[in-house]
């Protein structure tokens, strides 16, 4: 019995330490997740990898409406990239303040904005995180020659000089990754402006071929989506490169302008519910009140301007008012409020100029993003918080307004009267009538720069115009609350680009910080 | 209880006793005061034949003629052998036994005596615990011992603690000490639908905690050891007659203080006021909407509770099998409503020896049932923001018929709930079995008798089923469902963890020479499972269903010698090689060795006769530890990708695709190493009367895991868990117990601790940049993502991070007025650069003070802790402003006095005038008990306990002790007053 039971013992023992040396050789048993090498099989693996692309631009993580962020310190929600786009490109200008007491936000408003800054530093992580999707998504469907997986491959491309665009225009000189640069922690090389925009323009034009014709598919990149980012490119090109790409600017358009897409009938239609279904919209980030959730993007977007004693629910479709966002009078007073049909303002109980920017009541709220359908219903998941609301990151009215502007600017290739026939097809559409229609000898820089801002005001465009207009900074243009003053005060012209986040140059010795920061 | 036992069994036996040859008889005296001991137990050695003194000290034994030897032992006293030789009258002097010298220590697989340790350890037994605690065995050790800090996370029923030995190591990883459990190492994981892992111990099951504080005493744990190692010992089976013990208690825990706030009067009064001012916001709809009533709301959602625990143990030998059973029970109310935890607990423990004691088995199964409620702790700060001006309940049957504010469409608003709503319409239970099982054989090989092998194999297993209903009507469901149908979450947890040690120790004394040598093998294997069901109360919408699963194993070879030249020089070595399924590649195994060394100066002979020092011992000690417990990730070091779950799909189309995002890895992580130097000196001065040690420690930890900004584009995130950056901790502990008074009926012992911790992050990038300012950390509430904590190079983890307030003449802050202290023109606030670092929440000293005094049958004791400099954030003031007072969209907010007369309009989250010296004493307990020896077979003790009992300090919020140093809003911890039985028979 008793040597028995040592044999057992004894040999119990061996079998367990030998046996058991490969157990720290572990595999994820998680249903979740999936090992790099097997995570690729079919093509509907190729899509759930090419959706993420596009969901980093949509979503905060891996879990709606929040859990499994995909950047960390910041808050998940804030963390989203549509909303750091949002708050960088339109907080900064004379289109929105926020009355919200988080962090450095009202840094924006004032032009104070430092190195440290959470929400810049971001933004610049949200662009490079994409980036770095990208080029893994890349390096998996590199020369895969099924016609779905090389479409796939193109818009990873695309997408990558989406977020590379972004980062020349906020950033200038970011740091650059591509698909050679496999995962690790090594220091990326920061790339000068002018090459980045090299970069950018090459990748363009080199996917054009590959990706889908205009409307292909709802909800991804098309061709019409690559125009835009290289017209854009070239319309600013003065600022990023300084030199006029007006003529290059105008043939892209040309394509943009004469592909499938058209003016939805009604303004409106672009903002709502339902705007999956306008006929303008040339590449949106998608959100739905049950699949595609999140407390960023078009819900930050879409709560924030709801305040005061407007309708949460019957007006705006969804059931919290978060009192944010407001307007200034700079937008304000553009508008021809009783006839511009643009002019969604709510002023019930708000007062038109702003003492307290952190009192929602001051200042005109906006009523532009609904989650109701353009015929007043309510959205098709009718939730209390998660709205069906897409985000129209391009659309039709802004290559109409882009084309005119590169016109006026002296690009050759287009013309004046064709200027003036998409201007008008805008005021036409706005003023319900042509009461608002304009002459040849109104269509100036000015009003152009004016009329983007009635056109497109709240769609991220604003402080990249106003830079390209030269008024961003400096004292030319003055607004509520520039540079920390109500009546507005002139910043320095250093502003026009951001800092590199110091977190980054912490972390990358290889970074240059940009010039007076 | 023991010597009415023995009394029994000896007259049983003096009955057959038939043939004694020889009267003895004398007295036995103490010898401190020279008092006649009575009971005093007389054993002739080697048989059963004794007696014991009666009240006078005297005795009489009959013993053999020849060669007998008497035995005298008395609890408290030395034992004592007396050749009886030709004598018939033998007076005897019984020495005090102040220390107990021979006290063994429970170490890392084995045991040592405790004046052979050359590590850091100490040892908390029974008669030192806490008196009054309920289910959270960690609050048995607050203030106990020097270097380890026991912060209790909050004042809920069962609420877990936070421990820290020397500090903590890590920036990112885990901090926690390993906690060993009867030779089982668990899981520091928490289990989901407890708040504390340890609350399925029963705190009666425990007979002493051992605390390994230096790297050689903790190196034989290597993969786990950088926090400390506190092995936990419960009682054991012995061998005699069975004996039963009943310990009951009835407690009644009362809120203390609280925040004072506006009542409705105040309040209305200062919106009126700010109305007729024209403040900002304040408008003539706020007006409107002011209510008329004057509800307390902290009254509403506290109350005094009243808590009970029963628990019965039987311990003695059946059939020569020593064994322990015992069954516990407690229902513990908390003061928040709705709040309780219920627990049954039942232990096992077998101890038999089978061949000649040469194979001894342990066997441990403890068995936990708890059902805790969490209710809603969210009500702690919404009884103190929520509108004093408006009643509880509405009068109508909208939101269960609770008070709720509302926008123009009726719905309701849910950035604000009704407190007492948020307690009465929410079901927030678990359910939570644990099961914690190891056999440990220890076998002494029969031809070689001075080996011995040892097999532990255990299992610790528990399982939880919970939910967190939501009845109809509450008013924030309606952020995440359509209508008012409530909500229903069902979530489980499975964890598990199997263990496998197997070791040989060798112990060989030859002349001079003690040698002990241990090594072995030692596999652990941890799995974590979970799922989450959260739909709306008619089950028509899905938020979330998803389940995870995890695992991870542990792996080590370890070894350790023991070597002791002629009882004065000691020596201990150890080596570990670990292996972590973390990490994967040549990173995979660690080596981590220590040695120490000591020196027993007392057995020199320029000290053996000394009278005044009687045990002096000095140590010095080497080790290096390391840690692999990264959280929440048991793969960092593996490409995986991640499919996405509810919520988080992508339109292509009219399809919504799930998506799949590559998780940051980083395939070279490795281990954390801290390298630890400790010098200790014990000493014990006359004869043991002033006892204690000193310990000088410095801890480097190199290699951190820590969760820091990556390069953009490098990796799948922006921050990627890593090796960067190194932290220093150094201080001094000081441990004096002493006997001031020891008579027969009169002892007094006192103790005092004393804890000297600092810390210093010394590097904490890849680049060494000097300008960077470190990770943002300790997010506040106010805002979103804002934080008061910084890690920076040069300065203690987690220091604050603020503006310096700028006062005015009068003495009161200016708002939004700071020092700039860049020298740059430009907006202050904006400026993170115009910040400093301004102190940090671990205190600068930390001093624990205990003392036991027995008169006669009563019992009198305390334990009490003063902590010094120690920094907390006023969050519940920071926030308040009276901006803050009334929002558009339609409801008000009350705010603490305090914020009212300070008058900011808006919130100066960064002012350092919230970040408080948070210094305090705390008595922790206060205890009174009365032993009645005279009933018999009974042995009767009743008792009366104040627990939290009171608390010096000058912070301005409830409670100075803070877990992180963030004050906001936590369950505050009740004072607790119980009344106790305990019984042997």
């Amino acid at each position: 019995m008793k040597k028995y039971l040592i044999q057992i013992v004894m040999i119990f023992t061996l079998i367990s330490i030998s046996g058991c040396l490969g157990d720290l050789d572990v595999e994820p048993i998680d249903p979740n997740l999936i090992t790099t090498a097997n995570v690729y099989e079919t093509t509907e693996d190729y899509k759930k990898g090419l959706a993420k692309l596009y969901a980093t631009f949509a979503l905060s993580g891996q879990q709606g409406p929040a859990g499994q962020p995909d950047i960390e310190g910041i808050d998940e929600g804030f963390g989203n990239y549509l909303r750091q786009y949002w708050n960088s490109q339109e907080l900064t200008t004379d289109e929105a303040v926020l009355s919200w007491n988080d962090a450095t936000i009202k840094d924006f408003h004032w032009h104070t904005w430092t190195a440290t800054d959470v929400f810049i530093g971001a933004m610049y992580s949200r662009i490079m995180y994409s980036v770095a999707l990208c080029n893994e998504f890349i390096r998996a469907t590199e020369g895969n020659e099924d016609p779905d997986i090389s479409t796939f491959h193109a818009e990873a491309r695309f997408l990558r000089a989406l977020a590379y665009y972004h980062a020349i225009d906020m950033f200038g000189n970011p740091s650059f990754v591509d698909e050679a640069d496999l995962p690790g922690a090594f220091f990326p090389e920061q790339i000068e402006r002018a090459d980045l925009f090299t970069y950018i323009e090459s990748e363009l034009i080199d996917i054009e071929g590959d990706l889908g014709d205009p409307q292909f598919e709802y909800g991804r990149a098309d061709k019409a989506a690559g125009w835009m980012v290289l017209a854009k490119l070239y319309l600013n090109a003065e600022v990023y490169i300084g030199e006029p790409k007006y003529s290059e600017s105008i043939a892209v358009l040309d394509k943009i302008n004469n592909s499938a897409y058209s003016l939805s009938s009604d303004y409106i239609h672009n903002f709502v519910a339902d705007n999956h279904t306008s006929p303008e919209m040339i590449l949106p980030i998608t959100y739905d009140g049950i699949n595609t959730q999140t407390y960023g993007g078009m819900v930050y977007l879409l709560h924030a301007q709801i305040g005061g004693s407007m309708p949460t629910y019957d007006l705006m479709g969804t059931g919290e008012a978060w009192a944010g966002l407001r307007t200034t009078s700079a937008l304000v007073n553009k508008f021809d409020q009783n006839n511009d049909g643009r002019a969604l303002f709510w002023t019930e109980g708000q007062s038109l100029e702003i003492n307290d920017i952190g009192l929602f009541t001051d200042g005109y709220a906006i009523t532009k993003f609904r989650n109701r359908k353009l015929d007043g219903t309510p959205s098709d998941s009718d939730q209390p918080v998660m709205v069906d609301t897409d985000w129209p990151m391009f659309r039709l009215a802004d290559a109409y307004l882009m084309y005119a502007e590169a016109v006026v600017r002296g690009g050759s290739g287009g013309s004046r009267v064709q200027a003036l026939t998409y201007v008008n097809a805008l005021r036409e559409r706005a003023y319900g009538s042509t009461t608002g229609n304009i002459t040849d000898g109104q269509l100036t820089l000015d009003f152009l720069l004016d009329e983007r801002a009635r056109e497109l005001f709240w769609e991220g465009h604003r402080r990249t115009d106003l830079i390209r207009f030269g008024v961003f900074t400096g004292g030319d243009y003055l607004w509520p609350w520039k540079g920390n003053v109500q009546e507005g005060a002139p910043s320095a012209a250093h502003r026009d680009l951001f800092p590199i986040p110091s977190a980054e140059i912490g972390a990358n010795p290889n970074l240059e910080q940009n010039p007076e920061y | 209880m023991k010597k009415y036992t023995l009394l029994i069994t000896l007259s049983i036996i003096s009955c057959s006793w038939l043939w004694a040859q020889r009267q003895v008889t004398g007295k036995v005296v103490s010898s401190d005061d020279g008092s006649s001991l009575p009971g005093v137990t007389i054993l002739e050695k080697g048989t059963t034949n004794g007696t014991i003194t009666d009240m006078d000290g005297n005795y009489s034994i009959s013993v053999p003629e020849d060669g007998a030897i008497l035995t005298y032992s008395f609890v408290g006293y030395q034992t004592q052998d007396v050749a009886v030789g030709s004598k018939s009258v033998i007076d005897i002097t019984l020495t005090l036994d102040l220390t107990e010298l021979s006290e063994i220590v429970v170490i890392g697989y084995g045991e040592v005596e405790k004046e052979d340790l050359t590590g850091a350890v100490a040892t908390v037994s029974s008669k030192d615990f806490n008196k009054g605690v309920l289910s959270s065995p960690q609050d048995l050790l607050v203030g106990r011992v020097a270097g380890v800090s026991v912060t209790s996370n909050s004042g809920a029923p069962g609420a877990g603690a936070t421990i820290r030995v020397r500090g903590g190591s890590s920036l990112s990883a885990n901090n926690d000490p390993l906690i060993v459990i009867d030779g089982f190492p668990i899981d520091n994981t928490n289990v989901s639908g407890i708040s504390n892992p340890l609350a399925t111990i029963n705190p009666n099951d425990i007979e002493s905690f051992t605390v390994l504080k230096d790297a050689s005493a903790t190196a034989i744990y290597g993969a786990r050891a950088s926090n400390g190692v506190i092995i936990i010992t419960t009682k054991k089976g012995q061998s005699g007659k069975p004996k039963f013990n009943y310990n009951g208690r009835v407690s009644v825990s009362q809120p203390i203080e609280y925040v004072d706030v506006l009542n409705g009067d105040e309040y209305r009064g200062l919106v009126n006021q700010l109305f007729d001012d024209g403040f900002s916001g304040i408008n003539q709809d706020a007006v409107d909407l002011l209510g008329s009533a004057n509800t307390n709301w902290q009254e509403e959602v506290f109350r005094t509770s009243i808590s009970h625990d029963h628990n019965i143990n039987a311990a003695g030998a059946v059939a020569d099998i020593p064994f322990r059973v015992s069954y516990g029970y407690t229902d513990q109310q908390g003061i928040l409503k709705t709040t309780s935890t219920k627990r049954h607990s039942f232990a096992v423990n077998l101890n038999p020896s089978f061949f000649d004691n040469s194979l001894k088995v342990n066997l441990n199964a403890k068995q936990t049932f708890a059902n805790t409620n969490f209710g809603d702790p969210g009500a702690v700060g919404a009884a103190v923001g929520y509108d004093p001006s408006q009643p509880i309940y509405s009068g109508n049957d909208e939101f269960g018929g609770f008070f709720a504010f509302t926008d123009a469409n009726g719905l309701p608003i849910t950035f604000v709930s009704n407190p007492v709503m948020l307690l009465e319409l929410r079901n927030n239970v678990a359910d939570v079995n644990r099961f914690i099982g190891n056999v440990q054989l220890d076998y002494t090989l029969p031809f070689f008798e001075d080996l011995s092998a040892n097999l532990n194999v255990g299992l610790d297993k528990s399982s939880t089923d919970g939910i967190d209903d939501v009845l109809p009507g509450a008013t924030w469901t309606y952020r995440d469902y359509t209508g008012g149908n409530g909500r229903l979450i069902d979530y489980t947890a499975n964890n598990s963890s199997e263990l496998l040690d197997f070791y040989l120790a060798y112990d060989k004394e030859v002349g001079v020479h003690n040698i002990q040598f241990t090594t072995g093998y030692s596999w652990q294997h941890f799995y974590r499972e979970g799922s989450t069901f959260d739909r709306n109360g008619d089950e028509t919408q899905v938020r979330q269903d998803s389940e995870f699963k995890n695992e991870n194993y542990l792996i080590s070879f370890f070894g350790r010698l023991n070597y002791i030249l002629a009882d004065k020089y000691l020596l201990t070595a150890t080596v570990r090689n670990d292996g972590s399924s973390r990490f994967t590649g040549d990173n995979q195994w660690g080596v981590f060795p220590s040695l120490a060394l000591g020196w027993k100066l007392s057995e020199e002979s320029f000290l053996a006769n000394s009278t005044f020092v009687s045990n002096l011992k000095l140590r010095a000690g080497y080790g290096v530890t390391g840690q692999q417990d990264v959280t929440n990730n048991q793969y960092p070091a593996l490409p995986v990708y991640r499919e996405s779950i509810g919520g988080a799909s992508y339109q292509f189309g009219d399809q919504f695709i799930n998506t799949l995002r590559p998780d940051p890895y980083d395939a070279n992580i490795k281990w954390e190493e801290t390298t630890t130097y400790n010098v200790g000196l014990d000493f014990g001065f006359l004869k043991e009367r002033i006892y204690g040690s000193i310990e000088v420690y410095q801890r480097n930890t190199e290699d951190l895991i820590s969760r820091i900004p990556v390069a953009g584009g490098s990796n799948f995130s922006n921050f990627l868990v890593t090796n960067v950056g190194n932290m220093e901790n150094k201080g001094f502990e000081v441990t004096l117990s002493g006997v001031p008074v020891s008579t027969r009926d009169f002892t007094w012992n006192a103790g005092v601790n004393i804890t000297r911790n600092i810390n210093e992050i010394t590097k904490l990038t890849k680049t060494d940049d000097p300008d960077y300012q470190g990770v943002a950390v300790g997010g506040i509430s106010g805002g979103v993502g804002n934080n008061i904590q910084i890690h920076t190079v040069g300065y203690p983890a987690n220091s604050f991070y603020v503006f310096q307030q700028v006062y005015g003449n009068s003495g009161a802050p200016i708002e939004g007025l700071y020092v700039n202290r860049t020298g740059e023109n430009g907006e202050v606030i904006s400026n993170e650069l115009n910040k400093y670092h301004y102190q940090n929440p671990a205190p600068e000293m930390l001093i624990g003070v205990n003392s036991r005094v027995n008169y006669k049958d009563f019992d009198f004791s305390f334990s009490g802790r003063l902590s010094l400099n120690n920094y907390v954030y006023n969050n519940i003031q920071s926030g308040a402003t009276l901006g803050g007072l009334y929002v558009s969209t339609g409801y008000f907010s009350n705010i603490p006095s305090a914020a009212a007369d300070r008058g900011f309009a808006n919130p100066q989250y960064w002012s350092d005038m919230f970040v408080e010296n948070a210094s305090f004493f705390k008595m922790d307990n206060i205890s009174l008990g009365y032993t009645f020896s005279n009933l018999g077979p009974v042995e009767a003790r009743v008792s009366a306990t104040v627990q939290n009992a009171f608390i010096v300090t000058n912070y301005s919020g409830l409670d100075p002790e803070v877990n992180g140093g963030i004050d906001n809003n936590i369950y505050p911890r009740p004072r607790n007053f119980l009344l106790g039985l305990n019984l042997n028979f």
